[in-house]
């Protein structure tokens, strides 16, 4: 949302913007204007506005002072990425290596699936406490589907995703139409389709999936990208960079066009540059193990077409309006109740996707399909990621960051033999972290003038 | 006194408006011209509240006529008046915090290039309208959050303008602002006279409904209690219709006289 105030820039010189106030009016008001005694000519640009200034200098002093307010934005995933890779690193050192990496983007996708679907609702300002449930519901759906009605995979998968979306309409009719707060249907919601879950799987407790073709096969461990080609992951990254190099010149160039303030080239360049490297690395990493598993594509791409609902068209902008005030949103003719009902409807769309996931990593339903802490992980990971839990602020790549540092954590345990109980302790402490941080920067973002 | 044209853009003929036992409006009458700014002033509980509320379609009317450009018309629905050309900019502001300024200007009614939103027109239309209305912001890409109380209220009032009405209607636009964003707020309402709209004012404060008023049309107790050029009138007659103080003995001898040397 805020990607071009970076650099919007006073144009104060520029004759164009200039206008004077007419003498006309000056004499019809009993009021003058208080500062203006001269009708100097006023811009658009408030001249008490810190300006930023030009090159590499001004992103420092801008960042610092962004900092100051509270706008952390990827600041805390970052650093916390940082001191949770050389912490397990140091602790064991196949945690670097290509193929733990590789498992990290592998196992990331599932849960980060559910985050996915968590950052709409947290736009919102609301809470959903049963995506772990109905992504093990879903698990469970398909697997009976399948195997119990031998349907096709296919049908079964678009069935699966049907449900997880009625599911989460419902809950959103009872918070938006009866008024039931969200973080109580959705509870609700946690106990009952688990429930429900428990009750298909019945006695057996466990339903294996054939895996070698349809949805769980493409979503299982052993598929990768284009068959594991070495071309496959630097056609991905190539077709990023791309692109985003496409869209952001275009964007300039009907920016300049239209006389608003645009993005430099160099800072153009340094970003595609930064995202190049990362891309070009992350695939030549991902190379070296086994390829780029397909869920990983998948997820990616999820994240793509999220990520353009929400910025760039009116559905996405009635999200953030309700998020930022929901009876400024009700004035400007938003449909609110229905923008409350299709958010839910997202999320719990994207936590049977998340399920299919799950199902695709083990090719099985089984009881503990999205129990334990994969809710917990989930809100992690959006809040880590920048997602505010108090509504109208965040992104959705805050999925994919917040999800590297879960899964980062998870991997690491796993790969220091840590037990459950330590793993709970230390999830539920960077839960908490996240949401500290997300409240002090709300907090200073106040001071700073900016909440 | 700006030009008055014949036909006056919004007019209410004997509007009444009750709610249970409380007859809030009486045989209003109101007459709003293009390029005029009436004030509407009265006491806490004379029905300006309401009067305006059913001019934007929240609360329907119980009796009497809307006209329209000289045609009556019926609003029962704050779209009714928004279909019309009727904006309102209501007290409490209602923007969005987290939006920035080009996104709440357009708020439910996004400019679309091939169905996606189109940020780089809006932002375009946004300064033009914000510098035609010499509007002074930080930047248009700043979210409201950030802005002074103000800068808020003008950006509330350029935001009643994009869809290019006819009346605006603004409720208290100066109260709980400072010396400087009240003459701003102010100098706001007469470029809308200049773009000939009609606007009504609700106010407390006599010195802004003297400095940019044309024509203010006092209520009392639900009632039309006069309505005054502004030039012409004093703040103390404009103060004594508010309070009723003109309803005294002398002025009703004064009344009789007038209307005995009348026959």
């Amino acid at each position: 949302m805020s990607d071009t105030s970076k650099t919007v820039k006073s144009d104060s010189s520029e004759p164009g913007k200039v206008e004077k106030t007419g003498g006309v009016i000056e004499d019809q008001t009993t009021v003058a204007p208080a500062d203006d005694p001269t009708a100097a000519p006023v811009s658009v640009v408030d001249p008490r506005l810190l300006v930023r200034e030009e090159g590499f200098k001004g992103y420092l002093t801008e960042f610092k002072r962004k900092v100051k307010g509270g706008e952390l934005g990827q600041i805390p995933v970052v650093l916390g990425l940082i001191v949770i890779w050389t912490i397990f690193q140091a602790k064991n050192d196949l945690f670097l290596s290509a193929d733990n990496l590789s498992n990290i983007s592998y196992f990331m996708s599932a849960t980060g699936m559910l985050a996915i679907g968590l950052v709409f609702v947290l736009l919102l300002g609301e809470i959903d406490l049963s995506v772990g449930s109905v992504s093990g519901l879903a698990s469970t759906l398909f697997a009976v589907f399948v195997v119990d009605h031998t349907m096709n995979p296919w049908l079964s998968l678009v069935l699966t995703i049907l449900t997880g979306v009625g599911i989460g309409a419902l809950h959103g009719w009872f918070f938006a139409k009866i008024g039931v707060p969200a973080f109580v249907v959705t509870l609700a919601g946690f106990l009952g389709w688990n429930g429900l879950m428990l009750w298909l799987l019945g006695s057996s407790g466990t339903i294996n999936i054939p895996s070698d073709s349809g949805p769980v096969h493409l979503l299982g461990q052993n598929s990768f990208f284009m068959d594991q080609a070495i071309i496959g992951a630097y056609l991905l990254a190539g077709l990023a960079v791309v692109l985003t190099a496409i869209g952001n010149f275009g964007e300039q160039r009907r920016r300049r066009a239209a006389g608003v303030p645009f993005r430099p080239t160099t800072e153009i360049l340094l970003r595609v540059g930064a995202l190049a490297v990362a891309s070009f690395l992350a695939a030549s990493v991902l190379n070296n193990a086994s390829g780029v598993s397909n869920a990983l594509v998948i997820f990616l791409a999820a994240l793509v077409v999220v990520d353009f609902v929400l910025r760039r068209t009116t559905y996405g902008r009635k999200v953030f309006a309700v998020g930022g005030g929901i009876e400024a949103a009700r004035r400007a003719g938003i449909n609110v109740p229905m923008v409350r009902i299709t958010v839910f409807a997202i999320s719990g769309g994207f936590a049977a996707v998340g399920g299919m996931f799950f199902a695709g990593q083990t090719a099985s339903a089984t009881l503990n399909a999205g129990g334990g802490n994969t809710l917990m992980l989930a809100i992690a990971a959006a809040v880590i990621g920048g997602t505010s839990l108090f509504g109208g602020r965040g992104t959705v790549w805050s999925a994919l960051l917040g999800m590297l540092v879960i899964q980062s954590i998870q991997t690491g345990l796993d790969l220091l033999n840590m037990n459950t109980s330590i793993q709970y302790m230390i999830t539920g402490g960077v839960l908490l972290g996240a949401v500290v941080i997300d409240s002090i920067s709300r907090k200073s973002q106040k001071a700073a003038g900016r909440g | 006194m700006v030009h008055v044209s014949a036909t006056p853009v919004l007019a209410l003929r004997g509007v009444s408006k009750r709610f249970g036992a409380v007859q809030a409006l009486t045989d209003v009458e109101l007459e709003v011209h293009a390029g005029e700014v009436v004030a509407l002033v009265g006491d806490n509980g004379a029905g300006k509240s309401t009067l305006v509320k059913t001019i934007a379609g929240v609360h329907p009317i119980d009796e009497g006529v809307i006209e329209w450009e000289g045609k009556p018309v019926s609003i029962n629905r704050p779209h009714d008046a928004q279909g019309l050309g009727v904006a309102t900019v209501y007290q409490d502001l209602a923007l969005c915090d987290n939006l920035d300024v080009v996104g709440n200007l357009y708020l439910g009614r996004e400019l679309l290039h091939r169905g996606v939103i189109d940020e780089v027109t809006m932002e375009k239309n946004a300064r033009e309208l914000l510098s035609t209305l010499s509007i002074r912001i930080p930047s248009v890409r700043i979210p409201i959050a950030s802005l002074s109380g103000g800068q808020r209220q003008v950006v509330a009032i350029a935001r009643a303008l994009i869809g290019d009405p006819k009346v605006v209607i603004l409720d208290e636009p100066t109260a709980a602002l400072g010396v400087e964003q009240t003459a701003q707020v102010l100098d706001l309402v007469e470029r809308l006279r200049e773009r000939n709209l009609g606007v009504i004012l609700i106010s407390h404060n006599m010195a802004d409904v003297k400095a940019v008023a044309d024509t203010v049309a006092v209520l009392r107790l639900g009632k039309n209690n006069g309505s005054f050029p502004v030039k012409d009138t004093s703040h103390e007659e404009i103060i004594a219709a508010i309070t009723g103080a003109t309803d005294n003995a002398v002025t009703r001898r004064a009344g009789r006289r007038t209307a005995e040397a009348a026959k």
